[in-house]
């Protein structure tokens, strides 16, 4: 496309995007945009629009900024997998490597995959345990939603038309904490979830000073277990696992679709959720990150 | 305003890249810079066909912008050779016959090269997750893996080769084009000024359309030639497999009968084809209630008019009285099953193109003839229809079919050839075409969902005594290869077994889904499903181990069959089931002893055999083989398509083998229906039996006719030197060139109402074993072994047959545990699920050679016997960990966690 642009700088991107005719195609990884447009073509529905690429911003860093760590919107899935981070990432990272093949998380990035806002978005239960932020910048200043108000719904997101996702910040947790990601899907790997959760620990003195649990493909947008969070308060993490119960899984809608049915999600929900924490409170123990 | 170029470095080559920087890097490197060795499988990073590196990394190029490529060192398959680890790979993938029909390659390779330079030696795990992004439908995975774990030893040199001889593992001859990426496929060659096609197709249904006046859509797009319909054919506006049902529309005439019906073709340049929108087409639709039950279809309105209760076909097959002999039983058994559509899921989507050639000098319109480049597994049924679709006489029609990445069946049906004849003729202009993964899957023949009754009884020793089955199986729209599978069913329902009373009826129902053709087996993996699982019910109710149930009742030598055909040679069962008998019973321990640690993850193992019939059911089906020695040398002219099964490789031992010579010293001619004859279609297990035999006869023919010549007695050596054919020693004189010709087609009977006859001169037989785990609390299942008894007769290249055997269980595995094709749900291959490298254990392959006396050193064929054993084994052994009864493929968690329940329930 003629309108096509790739920006050296953010200042430059917001400037061509408030300047845009047409809004225009916000690309970085290109991997939830060009399989869309493979659809589109096929079926003779593709429209093209103008592309702005944002892989030339110079935002693929993952920094720490003393009380919290921003990833860049440039960071890829197999940066953040093979970065040295703290345990608190361990969840986020498992599913770095569960995202489609190493292709795609050489190429795919993390904040991308926000941005898509699809229900069985690998990135979004990990993040809202790590209570993320997303900023998004627009030449009318900054601002932060965290994650659970970033995403709308099925596909929309609380991006306006002339911001663009330049970070996730992730604050960082006080003390001992642990942190896991469990997925099921019908094969090993290039797997979309059939439900997926995961899960923080903060310990202190040998008891869960704070929990925060999230289930994805259950939903429209993946959700936290607040009641639940609750309950494991003051617990020791051993005990943890026999305290989630059905009831705790109240903020999910799971559907019936191609990989299942509503009534097995809410139930495999509740199962990968005792193991996640069974495995949570036997850290050492826990192998891999994959659930089936 | 022209835009600057984009400066992309390939292979350490710079290219200056005139584009759109939107432009994906597969386009770029296949179109702009003629790099056409990274493949596309999907164009949506599902399948990792187009993996390259860029910057080290390997990445699906199909989703890389060029703008992002740009200035990256971008690695591909054409530049493996030069890198000491890719030529490793390369050495090593031709070495362990990890490359079948190609397609898949270039991205394994690519794939595998960083984990090579970063882990010279990496173990499996490390392996499988390097390529655990590539999808591969052929080989299985095992032989990949072992070929990345073995690269450190290729470094240096190639392996030392074996000369070829029958038996010996010769690598694949037409190999190294694949593991270099020069082999052409569908899509990889078309003429320079190609116009471009692109089908238009219905997304409902069922529903009328009109199409209005196209010629301000073509004002509105210059560059778009023609809006090609219904009333532009030519010749007859329908193809079909069967000479006397051609009911499948090049181009829909006012009514579609399933969602990827094709309405009409847009040609034109590529740039003015993909700018068009569909709706900017003038076309009305009215949507029609579908009819997509099979059960309510025979209750329903007619889809075609000629198949009353939308029945395309009935097979059946009756020996004595089963009713009465499942009331005298001592034990019976009955259960209902049930299948998916399975979508064949070759990485290579149809593609093709077509040119009108005048004869040379001119000469009349009339003597113009029609070329087709195209992917394929039956060359002369393409020229068929293509000759049909124009109503040209065939001998005006020239089909060359490409390089084929991969087939299964689905290839045997035309896709893009009867339009791209039409458009070059009436364009007379070559035009190609190149299908999406969407439309492929929408648009090409499944694997029929089955819906079966079945029942079973056995006396109170477990003998057999009378089995009954009734299939409901859902053909689709449109005819495709229906009665081929209503008819194979009902004579192979009951298994390699001796089953005194026998009543099978598999009916072919027409629905408004789409067309369901032949797919690895032509129906008999749905039918092996429900009859090993009563054989599991009646051993169970006899108090008898599953394995030696089966071996009781297994056919041998001199047994009759259900169709009254004595078997006189070649039954290999009993030996497959014996040499299973040590790994069962030390499988079965194992399992029993993981199970008494407890855990939520309980172990299985489950047993299933199979039988094939070689060839098509009581029809003649012959293939014929010419090799010629002339001036050249030896040239052995191969009709017979290889879609990466190997029969470029298996008929040229066994020509080789017969003739004297070794393969080393053999020219080829590759099908090519202008320069080989007809070798049939690649289908039905049937290249190495039936065209080995024609190969071998050849060869035998040729051989006479030398040695009448140098007047040499039968054992007389045959060497080639500097080209010259020497006898014992002697060189031999040529005044002419000498030809042999072998022609053979597998003695049958046909069947009669009842099925009684002799369908196939020859069957393969074969045994399974599955190990695995379920996981109680989810319903997965782990698979952790299988271990393959397949009776080949003879085994002529013994990679290629373990290539067909893992592959084939992959695909098993697939139709077991995954694979579940719903129109407009799963049209790619994220949603429509395959196996990865991941989801194939380790496989042991027990090759069993029972001599077929009519086949080629003793061949039979593997390539469905392969896959028909492998999902029930699979059930098999869930129901023995779990205790669960599987009775819905695929089993996924959720189905699976159902009938654990239903079981303790």
């Amino acid at each position: 496309m003629s309108g096509d642009r790739k920006p050296a700088s953010l200042a430059e991107a917001l400037s061509l995007l408030a300047g845009a005719p047409e809004a225009p195609l916000l690309l970085a990884g290109g991997t939830d945009v060009y399989p869309a447009r493979a659809v589109a073509e096929a079926w003779g529905r593709y429209a093209p629009r103008p592309v702005l690429d944002l892989s030339g911003l110079g935002l693929a860093g993952i920094e720490d900024r003393g009380d919290h760590h921003r990833i860049g919107a440039g960071v890829t899935w197999a940066a953040l997998r093979d970065a040295p981070l703290p345990p608190w990432f361990d969840g986020l990272r498992q599913a770095a490597r569960q995202v489609g093949g190493v292709q795609v998380q050489a190429r795919g990035t993390v904040l991308g995959n926000l941005c898509n806002a699809s229900p069985a978005a690998d990135g979004v239960p990990p993040l809202l345990t790590l209570e993320a932020e997303v900023e998004l910048a627009s030449r009318r200043g900054t601002r932060r939603l965290p994650l659970g108000a970033f995403i709308l719904g099925n596909r929309r997101t609380a991006l306006a038309p002339d911001e663009i996702a330049t970070a996730i910040l992730v604050p960082k947790p006080a003390g001992e904490t642990r942190s896991a990601f469990l997925k099921l899907g019908a094969r090993s790997y290039l797997v979309i979830s059939i439900a997926m959760v995961a899960g923080l620990l903060e310990i202190d003195s040998g008891r869960i000073a704070a929990a925060r649990l999230a289930i994805g493909a259950c939903s429209p947008v993946a959700q936290r277990l607040p009641e639940l969070e609750a309950a494991l308060i003051g617990a020791r993490p051993e005990e943890a696992a026999a305290l989630a119960a059905p009831e705790h899984l109240a903020p999910l809608s799971p559907i019936d679709d191609v990989r299942a049915t509503a009534e097995y999600r809410r139930h495999a929900a509740l199962v990968l959720l005792r193991r996640l924490l069974a495995g949570l409170a036997a850290p050492q123990a826990q192998g891999g990150s994959q659930a089936a | 305003m022209s835009a600057p170029p984009f400066a992309l470095t390939v292979n350490g080559a710079p290219h200056a890249v005139v584009a759109p920087p939107d432009q994906r890097l597969t386009a770029v490197l296949r179109e702009e810079l003629g790099l056409t060795g990274t493949k596309v499988g999907c164009d949506a990073g599902d399948c990792g066909a187009c993996t390259v590196l860029l910057a080290g990394a390997p990445a699906c190029a199909c989703l890389v912008p060029l703008a992002q490529a740009a200035g990256q060192a971008v690695e591909t398959v054409e530049g493996l050779a030069a890198d000491p680890w890719g030529a490793a790979l390369q050495r090593a993938f031709l070495a362990h016959g990890a490359a079948q029909c190609g397609i898949c390659t270039p991205g394994m390779l690519m794939a595998a090269l960083p984990l090579l330079r970063a882990s010279p030696q990496p173990d499996e795990g490390a392996a499988m997750d390097a390529i655990g992004g590539v999808l591969c439908r052929c080989t299985g995975y095992r032989k990949i893996l072992e070929a990345i774990q073995a690269a450190h030893l290729f470094r240096e040199a190639e392996a030392p080769s074996s000369a070829g001889a029958v038996g010996e593992r010769l690598p694949r001859v037409d190999g190294p084009a694949r593991v270099t990426g020069t082999a052409l496929f569908g899509a990889d060659a078309a003429p320079s000024d190609a116009l471009w096609l692109k089908p238009i197709r219905s997304p409902h249904a069922h529903a009328r359309f009109t199409l209005g006046d196209c010629a301000p859509l073509l004002a509105r797009h210059p560059g778009l030639e023609r809006v090609l319909t219904a009333a532009d054919i030519p010749g007859r506006n329908g193809f079909g497999v069967y000479p006397d049902i051609k009911d499948q529309p090049v181009f829909c005439d006012g009514l579609v009968r399933y969602r990827g019906d094709c309405i009409a073709a847009l040609v034109g340049s590529r740039e003015a084809v993909e700018a068009v929108r569909f709706e900017e087409l003038p076309l009305t639709w009215e949507v029609l209630p579908a009819l997509t039950d099979p059960s309510a279809a025979l209750a329903g309105p007619l889809l075609h008019d000629r198949w009353a209760e939308n029945v395309l076909a009935t097979g059946r097959l009756r020996a004595g009285d089963a009713e009465a002999a499942l009331a005298a039983s001592a034990f019976t058994a009955a259960g209902e099953y049930e299948t998916s559509f399975v979508e064949h899921a070759y990485i290579e989507p149809e593609a093709g193109w077509a040119q009108m050639v005048r004869p040379e000098g001119g000469g009349p319109e009339a003597s113009d003839r029609i070329e087709v480049f195209a992917t394929t597994q039956a060359p002369y049924m393409d020229l068929d229809e293509v000759a049909g679709v124009l109503g040209i006489p065939q001998d005006r029609v020239r089909i060359i079919p490409s390089a084929c990445g991969g087939g299964f069946g689905g290839k045997l049906d035309v896709s893009v050839q009867p339009m791209l004849a039409v458009a070059a003729w009436l364009l007379r202009r070559p035009v190609r075409a190149v299908w999406s993964r969407p439309e492929s899957m929408a648009s090409s023949t499944k694997r029929h969902p089955a819906r079966i009754a079945a029942r079973a009884g056995c006396d109170a020793e477990g003998r057999l005594t009378g089995f009954a089955f009734e299939g409901l199986y859902d053909t689709g729209a449109y005819a495709s290869w229906g009665p081929t599978v209503a008819g194979r069913v009902p004579v192979q329902a009951m298994g390699p077994y001796r089953v005194p009373a026998v009543a099978t009826r598999a009916r072919a129902i027409l629905t408004h889904q789409p067309p369901s053709g032949a797919f690895r087996g032509f129906g008999v993996p749905q039918a092996a499903i429900a009859q090993e699982a009563l054989w599991d019910r009646l051993a169970d109710a006899a108090g008898l181990d599953r394995l030696e149930f089966r071996l009781r009742n297994a056919l041998r030598a001199g047994d009759a069959t259900a169709s009254g055909q004595v078997l006189t040679h070649s039954v290999g069962l009993v030996a497959c089931l014996e040499a299973l008998r040590p790994r069962w019973h030390a499988l079965r321990d194992a399992a029993a002893s993981r199970n008494a640690g407890g855990g939520s993850r309980r172990h299985g193992v489950g047993i299933a055999c199979m039988w094939y019939g070689i060839g098509n059911t009581g029809m003649s089906n012959p293939s014929t083989m010419r090799v010629t020695l002339g001036p050249e040398g030896v040239t052995f002219h191969n009709g017979a398509v290889d879609i990466g099964q190997g029969s470029t490789t298996i008929l040229l031992q066994i020509l080789a083998e017969a003739l004297g010579l070794p393969p080393r010293d053999i020219h080829l001619v590759l099908y090519d229906t202008d320069l080989t004859f007809d070798a049939g279609k690649t289908s039905a297990s049937r290249q190495t039996f039936v065209s080995g035999r024609a190969a071998q006869d050849a060869a035998l023919a040729l051989r006479r006719q030398i040695l009448l010549r140098a007047n040499a007695g039968e054992d007389a050596k045959l060497d080639l030197r500097d080209g010259i054919l020497h006898v014992d020693g002697r060189p031999l004189p040529l005044e002419a060139p000498l030809e042999g010709i072998g022609r053979f087609d597998p003695p049958t009977v046909p069947l009669d109402a009842d099925g009684q006859g002799v369908p196939y001169a020859t069957y393969g037989f074969a045994a399974q074993l599955a190990a695995l785990s379920v996981d109680m609390e989810l319903g997965t299942v782990h698979l952790e072994r299988i271990v393959a008894a397949h009776d080949v007769g003879r085994t002529i290249n013994p990679t290629m047959v373990e290539g067909q055997i893992h592959g084939g269980i992959a695909q098993g595995i697939g139709l077991a545990l995954m694979e579940e094709y719903l129109p407009g749900r799963t049209e790619n291959l994220h949603d429509y699920l395959i196996p990865t490298v991941g989801d194939v254990p380790a496989i042991e392959c027990l090759l069993i050679e029972d001599r077929e006396p009519l086949g080629p050193f003793g061949a039979k064929g593997i390539g469905e016997p392969a896959l028909v054993p492998t999902a029930p084994a699979i059930f098999s052994a869930i129901n023995h960990a779990t205790g669960a009864w599987i009775t819905r493929a695929p089993a996924l968690p959720h189905r699976v966690l159902a009938a654990i329940r239903e079981a303790r329930r």
